[in-house]
C-alpha cells in the first residue's frame, strides 16, 4: 500500500458532487415524524442525552437550593429532616451519577465520531438503548422525591443503615435504579473505547489522535473496572435487603466496611471519571484560545494514564476514620497525595500553551479560568484532606463539602460550561450569547465563591456533613447565611446560563464556520452541520489537520477523499488498525429503528418492577428484555454484506465484513467481559476480605463440598472445549460437526450451571444463617447465570447457521461467543477453585 | 479580573481573622494534644494553600503577557518544573512533617489507668468509665476527662455506623457494628464543649451530639465518685410522685436509675440526669420545662426517635416526672 495518500487532484464534476451530496443525506438524514425518535445517529442520540444530563444538573440544582434555604438559618423548620435526608442524597446522586459522569458520555457521543472524523461510533443502536436506559432510570430515580420514598441513606448508602435500619424502597430506588444506569456507563464505555481505537481516519495513528480521545480512553477503562465493583456491591445490599443473606451484619459474620471498600473502589476513580473529561474539553480548547499547538502532548497523555491508574489506589482516603491501621493509613495518605503530580502536570502543560501567546478573552476562556481558580483551591485543599491527621478532623465535616465542591465544579462543571459556549455552534449551527455568558459566568463565579469559601470555615468550626439542622450560637450562623446567600447567586447564573441554551434563536443569523479557528476535525462541520458528519473521510498526518494540512476544508467538502458517497443507501464509516489507522474495512452502521427503545424499556421494567417487589411483572419484563435484545440481535447485526468489498475513492478497496482485524464485535465483547470479570473479582475479594476480617468466617465448616464444583468445572471446561471445536468447525465449514459441537457446548453449559448450583443446596447451605453461605451461594449464582448465558449464545449461533446467517466466512457470532466463553472459562475456574479447595487449604 | 482576585484574597483572610477563636464545637480552638497538633498543621497548610493559590492564579494570568519559551528545552523544564520538580518538594516536606506526628497521635495510654468506652445508638452515646479500684459507671450523652491524662476510649456501635468526635480534642473515630476502635485524647485545657456524631446515621444525625467537660483531676476525681453512686431516694414530695409515675408509666423498661427498680438498656442511663448539661444527646438544655417537652413531643423534637412520645400523660404527671428527673444529681 502507498504510504500517505494525497486527497485527489481536481475536484469530482458539480454535478457528481450534488449526487454524491443528495445520496449521503438521503442515507444519514433522521426519520420524520414520531418516528424522529427512532433515530441511532450519534449526532441525534447525543443531542437527547446531552438535554437528559442537563435536565438532571437542573434538577440536583434545585435540591442542592433547597438545602441552603434549610441551613440558612439555625433551627429552620423549612425541610423535615426526613425530607432533608432524601433531598441530599438524591441530590448527591443525581449530580454524580445522573450528571457528571453520563455528560461526558453525551457530549463524547455527539463530539468523539467528529473530532476522529467518523460519521459514528460503531456501535450507534448500543449509544441509544444506553441513552434511553439512562433517561429512563434518571426518571425513576428522581421521580421517587415526589412520591416520599426517594432514597435516603446518603448517596454513599453505608449499611447496616441502609439495610437493616431503613424500611421502604428509597434504598432499593437507589440501588436497583443506579445499577441500572451503571450497566448503560458501561454500554457508553465499550462504545467509546472501541470508537477511539478503531473509528478513526486513516493516517491518524496514535499518536496523532486529539486529547480528548485519549482521555475518552482512559476515562472509559477507568469505568469498565470502576463500576463493575459497585455493581458487586449493590447486588449483595440488595439481597440483604430482598432475602436477608447478611452481608452486610456483623451479628451473622457479615461487614458493614466491604460495602465501603467497594463503594470506594468505585467512588474513587469516579472522582477522576468525571474530572478528566472536562480536562479533555479544555485540552481542546486551549490551543483554539492560543491559536498553536498544545504544549507537551506526551506530557499530558501519561499525565492522564498515570492519573486513571493512581486513581484505583487511593480508595482508602475516604475510610481514614475508619480504625485502619497506622501503616496503611500513612501509606494511603502518602498515596493519595501522589495524584496532585500528574493533576499539576497537566496544568503546567495549559499555562505553557498559554505562554506568550496572543489570547482572545471569549466566554469559553472566561469559564475556563474559573475553572482553573476553583480546581486548584479544591485540588489544593484535597493535598490537605489527604494528610492523615488533619483528616482525622476535617472527614465529614463542611471543610470537605467546600473541598469537594471546589473540586467538581471547578474540575467539572466550569470546564462542561466553557464547553457548551466553545461547541454549540457545532450542535445547532447558532452562537450562544457573549453577554448573556459573560452575565452567568460572573454570577457563578461570586456564588461559587461566596458559598463555598466561607464554607472552609464552617468545617472548621466544627459543623457536620448531612446534618439538616444546627443549634445556634455555636459558630455556625453567620457563616451558612453567607453561604445560602452566595446560592441565591450560583442558581441565578445558572438560570442565565439555561435561559441562554433554551431562548429561541430561530432569527439568529448561523455561526461562521470553524468560529474559533481550532484545528480538530469537528470544525470540519458546515453551519449548520449536515447529517452525514464528514463529507469525506480525511487522510490524517498532523495532530492538528485544519492548521497543517493545506486545502483540508476544500478537499474534505468537495469529496476528494475517502468515501464521498452512499451508493447502496447504507450507513457506512471506515475501520482503520489500532495503533497506525490503515484502513482495513467499510463498517457498516445499523440505521434507525425502536427495538433499542423496546429493549430499554423492559430492561427498565425488569429493575422498576423488582423494586416494589412485583417480581411476576419482573420477570416478563426480564423476558421480553432479552427477547427484544436477541432480535436486535438477529437482524441488526453481524449482517451478511450484499457484496464483499467496495471501493471508496482514493484507489482503495476495502472488505465490507472483515474478521482478520478483530473485527469491533470482538472488541466490544473482550472490552465487556474485561468490566464483567472485574465485577466477578469484585465478589471474590468480598470472599477473601470476610476471610481476613472475620475470624469466625471458617468456622462453618462445611461448604459447597469438592464434587458438585469439580463436577461444574469439568463441564463448563468441556463446553468451552466444544466451543472451540465449534468455531473450528464452523471455519473448515463443516456444518453437521459445528451443529453437534455448539449444541453439545450448549447443553454442557446449562449442566455445568445447574452442578454449580447444586453444590450449595445438596449441602445445605442456609444462606440467611451467616455470611459463610451466603457469599458462596452469590459467587455460584453469578457462575450460573453467565453459565447459562453463554448456553444461550450457543443455542443463538446454532440458528444463525440454520438461518444461513452465520457461515465460514461471515463468523462473527461464534468468533464473538467463543471469545466470551474464555472468559467464563477462567471465572468458573476461579469459582470452583475458590469455593471447593478454599476450605480444603483453610 | 485581577482587582476582584485581590478582593477574593482580601476576604478570605478576614473570615479567617474571624474565625481565631470560634466556639464550643471548633478544631481551631483546641483543648487537647491531638487537635492542637492538628490545629497547627491546619494553619501551616492554610497559608501555604493560599500562596500556591494565589501563585497560580497570577502565574495563568500573566501567562499570555510574557515572551514565548525561546526553545522548546525551556517550554520542557518549565512543565517539569511546575508539573514535577514543585510538587514533589512540597509533597515529600508535607508528608515528612504531618505524618510524623501521626505515631503519636496513635499512641495508646498507659496501661492500668481510666479508660472509656463510648457506644453510639441511634441517637444517643452509652458512655462508660473504667477506674482503677472503681466497679465501671454508666452514663450517657456527656463525656467527662481529667486534664493532662491520656486516656484510652474504646468506641462500638450497637447499631448504625457512628463517628466519635470531640473536635477541640481529637479527630474523629467512627464506631462500626461488629468491630472496636480505640481513640487515645489527651485534654490539654479545662472547659465545657461540644462533641457530635461525625458519620451519617438516620433521620436524627444532626441530633446526636454531647457535652465534653474536661476538668482538673481532683474534681474529676470526685465527680466519678459521685456518679458511681446510686441515685438518693427524693425527698420533695412532687418529685416522690414523679418517681412512682416513672416506674408506673414504664419508663424504667428502657431507663436505668440505679439504686431503683427501674433497670432498663434500651435508652440512656439516667441516674445522674440532673447533673448533666444537656439533654436527649444535646438536642435541649437540661431544664424542667425542656424534659416536659421532650417527653411529650419526642418525634418533633427528635424525627424518628425510638423512645414513643407520652403525649397522652396527663400534664401533672409529666411535670413530676420532669422534677424527679432534675433532682437526680
Amino acid at each position: 500500500m502507498k504510504s500517505d495518500p494525497e486527497p485527489l487532484e481536481s475536484a469530482p464534476p458539480p454535478r457528481v458532487q450534488r449526487g454524491q451530496a443528495e445520496r449521503l443525506i438521503r442515507t444519514w438524514e433522521a426519520p420524520r415524524g414520531w418516528r424522529y425518535w427512532s433515530e441511532v445517529n450519534n449526532s441525534e442520540v447525543g443531542l437527547w442525552y446531552i438535554g437528559a444530563t442537563l435536565l438532571f444538573l437542573a434538577f440536583g440544582g434545585v435540591l442542592a437550593v433547597l438545602m441552603r434555604i434549610q441551613l440558612a438559618t439555625p433551627d429552620n423548620a423549612f425541610l423535615s429532616a426526613d425530607l432533608y435526608n432524601q433531598i441530599f442524597t438524591l441530590h448527591g446522586s443525581v449530580m454524580m451519577v445522573l450528571f457528571a459522569v453520563p455528560i461526558f458520555e453525551a457530549v463524547s457521543v455527539l463530539l468523539l465520531p467528529a473530532m476522529l472524523g467518523a460519521r459514528d461510533l460503531p456501535f450507534p443502536r448500543l449509544s441509544a438503548y444506553g441513552f434511553w436506559s439512562f433517561a429512563i432510570g434518571g426518571v425513576f430515580v428522581c421521580g421517587s422525591l415526589f412520591f416520599n420514598i426517594a432514597p435516603r441513606g446518603g448517596w454513599f448508602m453505608y449499611p447496616p443503615l441502609t439495610t437493616s435500619y431503613d424500611g421502604g424502597v428509597g434504598a432499593d430506588v437507589w440501588l436497583l435504579g443506579l445499577s441500572f444506569i451503571e450497566v448503560a456507563s458501561i454500554a457508553a464505555a465499550v462504545e467509546l473505547i472501541v470508537g477511539v481505537l478503531r473509528c478513526r481516519p486513516p493516517g491518524m495513528r496514535i499518536n496523532l489522535i486529539p486529547l480528548y480521545a485519549w482521555y475518552i480512553l482512559v476515562v472509559a477503562g477507568m469505568i469498565l473496572f470502576a463500576f463493575p465493583p459497585l455493581i458487586a456491591g449493590d447486588m449483595l445490599m440488595e439481597l440483604e435487603r430482598e432475602l436477608n443473606w447478611p452481608f452486610f451484619d456483623a451479628r451473622r459474620g457479615g461487614d458493614p466496611l466491604l460495602w465501603q471498600h467497594l463503594f470506594w473502589i468505585f467512588g474513587h476513580p469516579e472522582v477522576y471519571i468525571v474530572f478528566l473529561p472536562s480536562v479533555a474539553l479544555v485540552a481542546m480548547m486551549v490551543p483554539a484560545f492560543a491559536q498553536r499547538p498544545m504544549a507537551g502532548y506526551s506530557w499530558i497523555v501519561l499525565a492522564a494514564v498515570g492519573t486513571g491508574f493512581l486513581s484505583f489506589g487511593l480508595w482508602v482516603h475516604h475510610m481514614f476514620t475508619t480504625g485502619i491501621p497506622g501503616i496503611s493509613l500513612a501509606l494511603f495518605s502518602a498515596a493519595s497525595k501522589v495524584v496532585a503530580i500528574p493533576t499539576a502536570v497537566q496544568i503546567f502543560c495549559f499555562i505553557a500553551t498559554l505562554w506568550g501567546a496572543r489570547v482572545v478573552r471569549t466566554v469559553p476562556l472566561l469559564f475556563v479560568f474559573g475553572g482553573f481558580t476553583t480546581f486548584v483551591i479544591g485540588g489544593l485543599t484535597g493535598v490537605m484532606v489527604a494528610l492523615v491527621p488533619f483528616n482525622f478532623q476535617a472527614h465529614d465535616t463542611h471543610f470537605i463539602v467546600a473541598h469537594l465542591h471546589s473540586v467538581l465544579i471547578g474540575g467539572t462543571v466550569f470546564p462542561v460550561l466553557a464547553g457548551f459556549y466553545f461547541y454549540y455552534p457545532l450542535a445547532t449551527g447558532k452562537y450562544l450569547s457573549d453577554r448573556l455568558g459573560r452575565i452567568a459566568f460572573w454570577l457563578i463565579f461570586v456564588g461559587f465563591n461566596v458559598t463555598f469559601l466561607p464554607m472552609h470555615f464552617t468545617g472548621m468550626r466544627g459543623m457536620v456533613r448531612r446534618i439538616y439542622t444546627y443549634p445556634e450560637n455555636i459558630g455556625f450562623d453567620t457563616l451558612n447565611l453567607v453561604s445560602s446567600a452566595g446560592a441565591v447567586f450560583l442558581f441565578a447564573g445558572f438560570a442565565t446560563f439555561f435561559w441562554d441554551l433554551l431562548r429561541p434563536k430561530k432569527h439568529a443569523p448561523y455561526a461562521q464556520r470553524n468560529p474559533w479557528k481550532a484545528a480538530g476535525l469537528e470544525w470540519l462541520a458546515e453551519m449548520p452541520a449536515k447529517p452525514w458528519g464528514v463529507r469525506s473521510i480525511p487522510e490524517i498526518d498532523s495532530r492538528y489537520p485544519l492548521w497543517d494540512q493545506a486545502n483540508l476544508v476544500r478537499d474534505v467538502d468537495e469529496g476528494r477523499f475517502y468515501l464521498p458517497d452512499a451508493e447502496e443507501g447504507e450507513r457506512e464509516t471506515i475501520l482503520t488498525t489500532v495503533i497506525d489507522a490503515r484502513p482495513v474495512q467499510v463498517l457498516r452502521l445499523a440505521g434507525p429503528t425502536f427495538v433499542t427503545v423496546w429493549a430499554a424499556v423492559f430492561t427498565a421494567g425488569l429493575f422498576i418492577f423488582s423494586t416494589f417487589d412485583m417480581w411476576s411483572e419482573a420477570a416478563v419484563s426480564g423476558v421480553l428484555a432479552l427477547v427484544t435484545i436477541l432480535v436486535w440481535l438477529w437482524t441488526g447485526t453481524s449482517l451478511i454484506p450484499e457484496k464483499t468489498e467496495k471501493s471508496i475513492g482514493l484507489g482503495l478497496t476495502l472488505p465490507l465484513y472483515a474478521t482478520d482485524h478483530q473485527p469491533v464485535g470482538w472488541w466490544a465483547m473482550f472490552i465487556t467481559m474485561l468490566g464483567d470479570f472485574t465485577g466477578f473479582i469484585g465478589l471474590i475479594f468480598g470472599y477473601f476480605f470476610y476471610w481476613t476480617s472475620r475470624p469466625d468466617f471458617t468456622a462453618h465448616p462445611q461448604g459447597p463440598g469438592v464434587f458438585w464444583p469439580t463436577l461444574a468445572l469439568t463441564l463448563a471446561l468441556a463446553s468451552w472445549l466444544l466451543t472451540m471445536l465449534a468455531r473450528r468447525a464452523n471455519a473448515r465449514n463443516r456444518g453437521p460437526v459445528f451443529q453437534a459441537s455448539v449444541l453439545g457446548a450448549g447443553l454442557a453449559a446449562i449442566a455445568s450451571s445447574v452442578a454449580m448450583i447444586a453444590g450449595p443446596v445438596v449441602t445445605g447451605l442456609d444462606p440467611e444463617t451467616h455470611v459463610y453461605p451466603a457469599i458462596v451461594w452469590v459467587i455460584v449464582l453469578w457462575t450460573a447465570a453467565h453459565l447459562a448465558v453463554g448456553a444461550i449464545m450457543h443455542f443463538y449461533c446454532s440458528a444463525r447457521r440454520a438461518a444461513g446467517r452465520l457461515t465460514a466466512t461471515y463468523d462473527i457470532d461464534i468468533v464473538c461467543v467463543t471469545l466470551y466463553w474464555h472468559f467464563v472459562a477462567v471465572k468458573v475456574l476461579i469459582a470452583a477453585g475458590v469455593l471447593a479447595g478454599f476450605p480444603v487449604l483453610s | 479580573m485581577v482587582s476582584t482576585l485581590f478582593r477574593h484574597a482580601t476576604l478570605l483572610l478576614v473570615i479567617a481573622a474571624l474565625t481565631g477563636c470560634s466556639g464550643v464545637q471548633s478544631p481551631l480552638d483546641p483543648a487537647g494534644r491531638e487537635a492542637e497538633w492538628i490545629a497547627q498543621l491546619f494553619v501551616w497548610m492554610a497559608i501555604g494553600v493560599l500562596v500556591i493559590w494565589l501563585g497560580m492564579i497570577a502565574l495563568a494570568l500573566l501567562a499570555p503577557h510574557r515572551r514565548p519559551f525561546a526553545t522548546a528545552r525551556h517550554q520542557t523544564l518549565f512543565i517539569a518544573g511546575g508539573g514535577v520538580v514543585f510538587p514533589v518538594l512540597v509533597l515529600v516536606a508535607l508528608i515528612g512533617y504531618g505524618l510524623s506526628g501521626l505515631p503519636g497521635m496513635l499512641a495508646p495510654a498507659a496501661a492500668g489507668g481510666l479508660s472509656l468506652e463510648v457506644s453510639g445508638v441511634q441517637w444517643w452515646w452509652r458512655v462508660r468509665y473504667f477506674a482503677p479500684g472503681l466497679a465501671s459507671v454508666e452514663t450517657a450523652n456527656e463525656i467527662r476527662l481529667p486534664v493532662g491524662t491520656r486516656v484510652d476510649i474504646r468506641l462500638l456501635s450497637e447499631d448504625v455506623i457512628h463517628s466519635f468526635w470531640m473536635p477541640p480534642v481529637a479527630g474523629k473515630l467512627d464506631m462500626i457494628p461488629g468491630r472496636l476502635n480505640r481513640l487515645s485524647v489527651e485534654p490539654t485545657r479545662t472547659g465545657t464543649f461540644r462533641g457530635a456524631c461525625a458519620e451519617f446515621c438516620g433521620p436524627s444525625h444532626a441530633r446526636m451530639n454531647f457535652t465534653i467537660i474536661v476538668m482538673e483531676r481532683g474534681a474529676f476525681d470526685a465527680w466519678l465518685a459521685s456518679e458511681s453512686r446510686p441515685a438518693l431516694d427524693p425527698r420533695d414530695p412532687t418529685a416522690q410522685r414523679g418517681r412512682t409515675a416513672f416506674v408506673e408509666r414504664g419508663c424504667g423498661t428502657c431507663h436505668t436509675v440505679r439504686g431503683t427498680e427501674s433497670i432498663g438498656r434500651a435508652g440512656p442511663d439516667l441516674t445522674h440526669v440532673g447533673s448533666r448539661h444537656t439533654m436527649a444527646a444535646g438536642t435541649l438544655p437540661l431544664r424542667q420545662d425542656e424534659i416536659q417537652r421532650w417527653i411529650t413531643q419526642t418525634e418533633l423534637l427528635k424525627p424518628g426517635a425510638h423512645m414513643p412520645a407520652f403525649a397522652v400523660l396527663p400534664d401533672d404527671v409529666v411535670a413530676e416526672i420532669a422534677a424527679y428527673l432534675m433532682q437526680l444529681k
